[in-house]
């Protein structure tokens, strides 16, 4: 018998010890149906295309993306060489146990509906979403939205549904936002890409209740590769929300979803994000927006746990007097690097964009900020806001800021502000000297730092987010 | 049933003694005063016994009620009835001063426990009025752009709604005009009472006008040099600390 075999704590001490950091840390056995097998090559293209029965014009899209990803380089010259570490050849990409997604929670697999009984989605349908999305490893296994709203036209599907039942909505705007080539996952997501959402919202249709989308990982060195494609037709309103979790597993796991939104002529898209991954996913996601004339994109982004997040969600302000605005909160612990960003591109008069930015760095942690704004010359009008601020736990903790603000002609304002501050000591003395044990007011001191964002989030999102700001502080104190 | 400080012994991280043998009882229901030149180790007896980490306690004992505390965590210590009044009350920004002091109750709850919010506010504002407090203070961020006198009246307002066995109010009186001195000297004195203790660190003879001590005493050089009844601090104030370098009479 060898030492590693023989436990010597019984499983109920080994759980009491184990504190619940993660109530996203759980996993069930596979139940796949379709497996691509590991590794990327055309064969695995043409599997996927196969199992989803893609029509020609997308199985030629893909194999053309898996060229653009294969050429292109790693940006490690700009970027972490921890990219580097992910071995495109274990990953599994495509995995499904073969189901069309219910449409009631009462026909979903016993194990599929405890994991989102688990995670609180039907619950939080029931009480305050107007449709859920929710997607198991590479397929959605549940997605439904209120009968009011399928009257009045609105569309919420996966995209595989999108695809082919709506095309005619669907291909004039799916890969314009972000083509292919735009970087090189967001060409491993056009080559490789299933689940996420579609949604159309017709002209006029302004939704009361947010739509939500949940996206779990199950499997081990599963990629995730969701594509989400929002249209909000002429003067339309909605909020789309996606949580994301994955249990923490040995080895690496590839998150690399594609988002794009259109909103057209005076049409507002609030796109809210809150994950919270295991510490091994990378997670790496292009994430833009396109807002016609008066039309609004805001990006509400909440990124904490992953190993490395690159995300910079952008806006393309294409219409006269379109706003874009990134609000983003990352939390960086130990072992994990956030790099996060906002893409400003000005494209029009009077268009105006706003980022606001806040990290929070605890032990090891790393986050960096970066950001683009482009204004050129020939525009008039237009404005910036930028605000970058940091907060450091502990002097280990490191943080970078890379700003790149271009802005041609003078007929324009903008404006740029970045702050670093520290939980000091004499602070942690003063909160802790009223009965705050450490974690207790470590998490008060964060909680301060983000509240004026966290008001941007819906409530029931803001109640989770304190929550996980709250097991975050607690496992970072000794 | 008292704050009893022996023999105490603390240096700096770098070994540098601050407190050299500090010897101090505060029974329930006393007020005691310590006066003392700049740099008399006043302010280090105060963080000492709170627990702050900056220091070392090389000999001695603090008690509370017969209850070793040097072996607790400042957080613990707060929990189990010390209080200290700052003399620069950290900022805290973006936390409001309503959710600090409820985070501070609902930490000394059982777990599992809820602090009754409606019973919370009640009190808080009662409090408030008591110290002419405005009710804009609750949603103000903690210390945040408060004037010296606001920190100073919101550090009485978290002793109040805290209600500590004892208190240490360092410097209190510093940076306050006469009619704040009075307001927080009022909400010091609502609270005197048979089971609380009062130790306050001062540099003036202006506090204790308005808070009479039972006791006074002088430090030195990290040592309580002297002792005695209200009269010392009417003495050091007309003679300086130089009449200390005179051999007490017995």
């Amino acid at each position: 018998m060898s030492y590693e075999a023989s436990a010597v704590l019984d499983s109920d001490t080994q759980d009491a010890i184990n504190i619940d950091r993660s109530k996203g840390d759980f996993t069930f056995p596979e139940r796949n149906k379709f497996d691509a097998g590991r590794g990327l090559t055309s064969k695995t293209i043409d599997y996927i295309s196969d199992v989803k029965n893609d029509p020609q014009w997308l199985r030629d899209f893909r194999h053309k993306a898996l060229k653009v990803f294969q050429d292109k380089p790693m940006p490690t010259n700009w970027a972490t060489k921890d990219l580097e570490s992910i071995d495109f050849d274990v990953i599994r990409y495509y995995l499904s146990d073969g189901e069309k997604p219910k449409r009631s929670w009462a026909d979903v697999p016993a194990d599929v509906l405890e994991t989102f009984e688990r995670l609180g989605i039907p619950q939080q349908e029931r009480a305050f979403l107007a449709g859920v999305e929710a997607q198991f490893d590479s397929e959605a296994a549940y997605s439904n939205v209120k009968e009011e709203l399928t009257k009045q036209g609105v569309i919420f599907v996966n995209s595989t549904e999108g695809l082919h039942q709506y095309e005619e909505i669907f291909r004039p705007w799916f890969g314009k936002v972000i083509p292919t080539g735009d970087n090189k996952f967001s060409a491993l997501n056009s080559a490789v890409f299933s689940g996420g959402s579609f949604i159309y919202i017709p002209k006029g249709v302004k939704l009361k209740q947010p739509l939500q989308a949940y996206f779990r990982i199950n499997s081990e060195n599963f990629g995730q590769f969701e594509r989400t494609l929002i249209i909000a037709d002429e003067g339309s309103e909605v909020m789309y929300m996606e949580g994301c979790t994955a249990p923490k597993f040995e080895t690496a796991t590839l998150h690399s979803a594609v988002v794009e939104l259109v909103a057209l002529k005076g049409a507002k898209i609030q796109y809210v994000t809150v994950q919270n991954w295991s510490s091994n996913v990378f997670n790496l996601v292009t994430k833009r927006g396109l807002a016609m004339e008066d039309a609004e994109v805001r990006w509400i982004d909440c990124n904490i746990g992953s190993r490395l997040t690159m995300k910079y969600p952008g806006v393309v302000m294409k219409g006269k007097g379109a706003r874009g605005e990134v609000i983003s909160i990352a939390l960086a612990n130990s072992g994990q690097h956030q790099d996060t960003g906002a893409k400003m591109i000005h494209a029009a008069d009077y268009t105006t964009s706003n980022v606001v930015s806040k990290s929070i760095s605890v032990g090891e942690g790393r986050s960096t900020y970066r950001g683009q704004v482009h204004i050129p010359k020939h525009l008039k009008g237009c404005k910036n806001n930028t605000e970058c601020d940091a907060l450091l736990i502990n002097s280990h903790s490191r943080t970078d800021t890379y700003p790149a603000i271009t802005v041609k002609g003078n007929k324009h304002s903008t404006q740029h502000e970045a702050s670093v501050s520290q939980v000091s000591e004499d602070m942690l003395f003063y909160l802790t000297q009223r009965g705050l044990n450490k974690g207790q007011a470590m998490s008060l001191a964060v909680n301060g730092f983000i509240n004026d964002l966290v008001r941007e989030f819906p409530m029931e999102y803001s109640v989770e987010l304190k929550r996980l700001i709250d097991l975050e502080m607690e496992g970072s104190v000794g | 049933m008292s704050l009893y400080i022996q023999d105490l012994h603390a240096t700096l991280e770098d070994g540098t003694e601050i407190l050299k043998g500090v010897t101090l009882e505060i029974p329930k229901g006393e007020v005691h005063a310590i006066m003392g030149p700049n740099g008399s180790g006043k302010s280090t007896l105060s963080k000492v016994v709170a627990g702050h980490e900056g220091y070392v306690v090389t000999s001695g004992s603090v008690t509370l009620d017969g209850e070793d505390i040097l072996s607790l965590s400042v957080d613990e210590r707060s929990r189990a009835g010390v209080f200290l009044a700052f003399q620069y009350p950290s900022e805290v920004p973006g936390v409001s001063n309503a959710n600090f002091i409820r985070a501070a109750l609902q930490a000394r709850l059982p777990k599992g426990e809820e602090l009754d919010a409606v019973a919370y506010y009640k009190s808080l504002y009662a409090k408030m009025d008591l110290l002419e407090m405005d009710r804009k203070f609750t949603a103000r961020s903690v210390n945040e752009g408060f004037s010296g006198g606001e920190k100073k009246r919101n550090e009485i307002l978290q002793l109040i709604m805290l209600d500590p066995k004892y208190s240490i109010l360092d410097e209190t009186d510093s940076g306050l005009d006469i009619d704040a001195l009075k307001i927080v000297a009022k909400g010091v004195n609502s609270m005197r009472s048979a089971d609380r203790g009062f130790l306050l660190i001062t540099h003036y003879q202006r506090l204790l006008d308005y808070i009479k001590p039972d006791y006074v005493h002088v430090m030195a050089e990290g040592r309580i040099v002297r002792s005695g009844g209200p009269e010392l601090a009417h003495e050091l104030e007309a003679r300086g600390y130089d009449f200390l370098k005179e051999p007490a009479l017995a």
